[in-house]
């Protein structure tokens, strides 16, 4: 059948002139190619001594945010949840007792929260439908496991700890609200 | 019978039929919002005044206009009244004030709620609310207590529609409850804690406009768009046993009336179908109900949000 674009490439076997037959020329000429690569400036980083930035809202693991008091943002709301294309996102809730006012902000507070790394797309609509700035995407990078289920990300890998705050401030303010 | 126009729409109704009732005879757009008003309990009405409508014409025999907008849920239609309520810009600059006030103390904690997601509240905030608010006073700010061992009050998200306390006139055979106090310091309570104790108190959460009256037994256990809404009945002797279960996977969560369009309890065989403690509270096996089959939601819904069944075969707008 005609083709339909011309991309196409005839391939032709006719004889090699003399010059073809010395290979010298062409063997320059390749020679030339790597020449002039080898005065470009590299592409590649080493990688595990030098590593590249990331841009400011780079979309990797997530992070469960606290307060300035230590508090737990996150009131299990389901908004994250119900926006998550992918179904990553599980959570159970309870209401806080009075002796847990120092933990959670809210009246009530999630119990479970389990983000599926290898459901999530990275999407980031959880970290936009999140009312109560509790979510947030973070230049970390999900590590490599040897199980399926290691990569079931519960509190304890997303909260973030009290005295080792994770920087999100870069991705804070982008249009959304700044005041709670 | 009295030929009455609203929206552009023509409709005849009994005479005596409020603005609001002949309007949801219509049905569709043309249908103001009510808070307060509610079909099933007669005297309720009035309070919260975001039905309001413009008359612009009061009948064929008096065509001149209402000066006023009036209270559609308490005002009776007259022959060739003409009546204007998505087609006037009046009516929604009012309606967003009205929106405005029932905002005023409400603490907007809808991530918490349970209500959220069937609150009408929110429904009128997305439609007519502003997004900032000019309040600049401190909310009121009450403890949530417990009336009766089932149902919680949260007096913060209360917009004083008085349904509830219609609803414990109406349906059980003493009232413990009711408003407090006056005016800035009008309260729903009982003055003796966990005091409401009767079978069809828990009505009073089904017709709660807003998260102020919740089921205890439902209490932050899951938001209501993870939950499949199924109908199911059971054989009780104390109401007509015919509700929806909302399930999770094999578990029923909560147990409410079924409700119509409007959001108020349905009618089923003349009969408006109250739900008795017993059946809301109690029965929570699936054993207990015989499930028949999923419900009807509205695609506009966010209850009908988590699947994709009904998410994919969205409507599509038609280029005419």
């Amino acid at each position: 059948m005609e083709s339909l674009t011309n991309r196409k490439k005839v391939v032709s076997d006719k004889p090699m002139t003399f010059m073809e037959k010395l290979y010298i020329p062409a063997i320059l000429k390749g020679m030339m190619v790597t020449l002039k690569h080898m005065l470009k400036r590299r592409k590649t980083v080493k990688y595990p001594e030098e590593t590249r930035t990331f841009a400011p809202i780079y979309r990797g693991m997530h992070v469960l945010k606290r307060d300035e008091q230590g508090r737990e943002n996150c009131t299990a709301c389901g908004l994250c949840a119900v926006a998550c294309p992918a179904e990553a996102i599980t959570m159970t809730s309870a209401e806080r007792t009075k002796d847990q006012m120092h933990l959670y902000r809210e009246e009530k507070y999630a119990v479970t929260y389990e983000i599926n790394m290898l459901r999530c797309i990275f999407c980031g609509l959880c970290e936009e439908a999140c009312p109560k700035e509790a979510v947030f995407l973070t230049d970390r990078l999900v590590p490599t496991q040897f199980e399926r289920d290691e990569f079931i990300y519960g509190k304890d890998k997303l909260v973030e700890s009290v005295d080792n705050r994770i920087d999100i401030t870069k991705r804070q303010f982008t249009g959304k609200r700044t005041k709670i | 019978m009295v030929k009455v126009t609203i929206d552009g729409v023509e409709v005849s109704v009994e005479p005596g039929t409020t603005i609001l009732n002949a309007a949801r005879q219509i049905g569709g757009d043309v249908v103001p919002p009510a808070m307060c008003y509610y079909s099933k309990l007669p005297g309720t009405g009035g309070k919260c005044r975001t039905c309001l409508v413009e008359v612009a014409a009061g009948s064929a025999a008096d065509p001149r206009p209402m000066p006023k907008l009036v209270a559609s849920c308490s005002t009776p239609v007259q022959d060739g009244m003409v009546v204007n309520n998505k087609s006037s810009q009046r009516v929604h600059d009012n309606r967003g004030g009205v929106v405005e006030f029932l905002l005023a103390n409400h603490p907007l904690d809808c991530p918490i709620c349970d209500q959220a997601g069937e609150c009408h509240l929110q429904d009128l905030g997305y439609e007519h609310g502003s997004a900032k608010t000019r309040y600049e006073e401190d909310r009121r700010i009450f403890e949530p207590i417990d009336i009766g061992n089932k149902i919680k009050l949260h007096m913060n998200r209360c917009i004083l529609c008085y349904r509830c306390v219609y609803v414990a006139n109406q349906l059980t055979d003493k009232r413990v409850h009711g408003v407090l106090h006056r005016g800035e310091h009008a309260e729903i309570s009982t003055y003796i804690e966990q005091a409401v104790d009767n079978d069809f108190s828990g009505n009073m959460i089904d017709v709660c406009p807003v998260g102020a009256l919740t089921d205890r037994t439902f209490r932050f256990k899951s938001r209501v768009w993870f939950l499949k809404p199924m109908e199911a009945e059971r054989s009780c002797s104390k109401c007509c046993g015919k509700a929806v279960v909302w399930m999770f996977g094999n578990e029923i969560y909560r147990v409410t009336a079924r409700k119509d369009q409007f959001g108020e309890v349905e009618e089923i065989e003349q009969k408006t179908a109250w739900l008795c403690n017993d059946c809301r509270f109690e029965k929570k096996e699936v054993t207990d109900w015989n499930v028949l089959g999923p419900r009807v939601i509205n695609r506009q819904s966010v209850i009908s949000q988590g699947k994709y069944a009904t998410t994919i075969d969205k409507p599509v707008k038609r280029i005419s």
